[in-house]
């Protein structure tokens, strides 16, 4: 016990809990996205492998494993290897500093916001190499487009993480949930005498965040109908997989990090709870942690059945004219009324 | 304390230390220009981890931000839109190798100094971290006692764009 309690061996415990954690989510959250679309589109989904299509993953997975995994000749077979590796690291080092429940974080640094940023635009480059090293005229396309969406969409995320930050003061993701403690009203996405626009600011920053996951309606990364399947076109088998476990992973980041930062993580909401309860109040967090994120990510799932992809110009225009101006002024206004109210 | 502590500790320095060296060398030797960017990538990586050794880990985040997350983005930007293949390997001329064999003198002889001036110099221990790392505590320090390099740095900023317009707007009025 004494040498399990110890923080290496605690922290590659939590390591592997994130891998076993991502790999599920994206097994399954792939089921959810598929029976989601059946049901916006007024069709089962899913239904033949198990009860109501629950094994459908395993066999999807089963699937990519066997599948033979090819290289173009042509490629660059370093870079091309490489890819899937880095893009999916990168996702699972930022869960490292969310914090799920009280002490239920794998490792708690004081500049955990950072840390989820400066790892997440690695995502970027990832994908870029692998367009760049498959030597196919989609996937350089596909590359060249992330580049320009990501660049325009890390901005207004920035400058909305700042307006929050001016407000909380620090970095460290614990504290700022527990900043939000007490009842709803005190979450940041209610804390209209800090920043009157708070709304905006989230759904300013759940935008994107879609952009950044590279999710409908702005995967121009992928785009089947335009494409093929843009910088994964050339991945065969589980380096196909990979990519999409590094997705899932992403959207499960993002929506997690809205959670922490506007709806308290896992924060009740109703108030704090007996002292007596012990560690079952580390469990309540935990279901209240998972029950906001996973209606965040219902949301994801929702918006991309829902809306089409918009056009790449569209795309820019929607973040250079709208989201960065708007997201100047909250700031502003958000400082204002810290200078003048608090 | 579990057993082997200290030797975990020195394993993990020596593999940021090799990824640090393996990215330069990598960005420095390869003829693939868009493998030397992924160098460069894992060098700035590398230089991150080294950074959270010395007890800055903002610094460190900074560095993975800026460096992989804008600056190498950018550089591969730039290839994807200049050059789309690799160069064909050339010959070296007589000339080119005299210039090399001068520059890895030089190289040599700063390493040597350099690694002299480390052993010999007689360090001072600072007194503990001076600033909690905390935002506020950053933000002050970076507008009041470090306000003149940060101005300054912007102003290499503002530099770098003038010239950048500058070259822009030379190429479009030949074309």
């Amino acid at each position: 016990m004494s040498l399990l309690s110890t923080e290496p061996l605690r922290l590659l415990a939590s390591l592997l809990l994130i891998i076993a954690f991502v790999g599920l989510n994206a097994a399954y959250l792939v089921l959810a996205e598929r029976k989601g679309a059946g049901r916006f589109q007024n069709r089962p989904g899913p239904n033949e492998a198990g009860y109501g299509g629950w094994l459908q993953p395993v066999a999807d997975v089963l699937k990519l494993i066997s599948k033979q995994i090819m290289v173009p000749p042509e490629s660059d077979r370093l870079l091309f290897r490489m890819a899937p590796l880095v893009v999916l690291t990168p996702a699972m080092m930022c869960l490292a500093v969310v914090p799920f429940s009280d002490t239920l974080v794998a490792r708690n640094v004081n500049v955990g916001l950072l840390m989820v940023f400066s790892f997440g635009s690695i995502n970027v480059m990832a994908i870029l190499l692998s367009g760049w090293a498959s030597r196919n005229k989609y996937a350089i396309m596909s590359a060249a487009r992330v580049v320009s969406q990501n660049v325009a969409y890390e901005i207004p995320m920035l400058l909305v993480v700042i307006t929050l930050l001016m407000s909380t003061g620090t970095l460290d993701l614990s504290e700022i949930i527990k900043q939000q403690a007490g009842g709803f009203w005190h979450w940041n996405f209610f804390r209209l005498d800090v920043n009157p626009l708070a709304p905006v600011t989230f759904v300013i920053f759940f935008i994107c965040m879609l952009a950044e996951a590279n999710r409908a309606p702005f995967d121009m990364a992928e785009a089947e109908s335009e494409l093929v399947a843009g910088a994964f076109t050339e991945y065969a088998g589980m380096g196909f997989g990979v990519f999409f476990m590094a997705e899932y992973a992403n959207i499960v980041l993002g929506c997690s990090l809205a959670t922490v930062l506007f709806f308290g993580g896992w924060q009740t909401g109703l108030g704090a709870l007996p002292a007596s309860w012990g560690a079952w109040k580390v469990l309540i967090g935990l279901g209240f942690f998972l029950a906001k994120m996973y209606a965040l990510v219902f949301t994801v799932i929702w918006v991309r059945w829902t809306f089409p992809r918009t056009q790449f110009y569209g795309l820019l225009n929607l973040s250079w004219k709208i989201l960065i101006p708007i997201s100047l002024f909250t700031l502003l206004l958000s400082s204002v009324m810290i200078k003048l109210f608090a | 304390m579990i057993p082997g502590a200290s030797f975990i500790i020195s394993a993990i320095f020596v593999a940021i230390v090799a990824l640090t060296v393996v990215g330069a060398l990598l960005a420095v030797m390869s003829t693939r220009i868009i493998r030397s960017v992924t160098g460069l990538a894992l060098c700035c990586v590398g230089l991150a981890g080294l950074y959270y050794f010395l007890g800055s880990p903002f610094l460190a985040l900074m560095e993975i931000l800026i460096y992989v997350g804008a600056v190498c983005v950018t550089i591969v930007f730039g290839v994807m839109l200049s050059e789309p293949d690799e160069p064909d390997p050339r010959e070296f001329k007589g000339r080119e190798l005299a210039w090399g064999a001068v520059a890895i003198a030089v190289c040599a002889a700063l390493f040597w100094a350099i690694t002299r001036f480390a052993h010999a110099g007689g360090w001072v221990k600072l007194p503990a971290q001076q600033a909690d790392g905390s935002v506020r505590a950053l933000g002050v320090s970076l507008l009041t006692t470090y306000s003149l390099p940060f101005e300054l740095i912007s102003l290499v900023l503002l530099v770098a764009i003038l010239g950048a317009l500058v070259i822009a707007r030379g190429g479009r009025d030949k074309s």
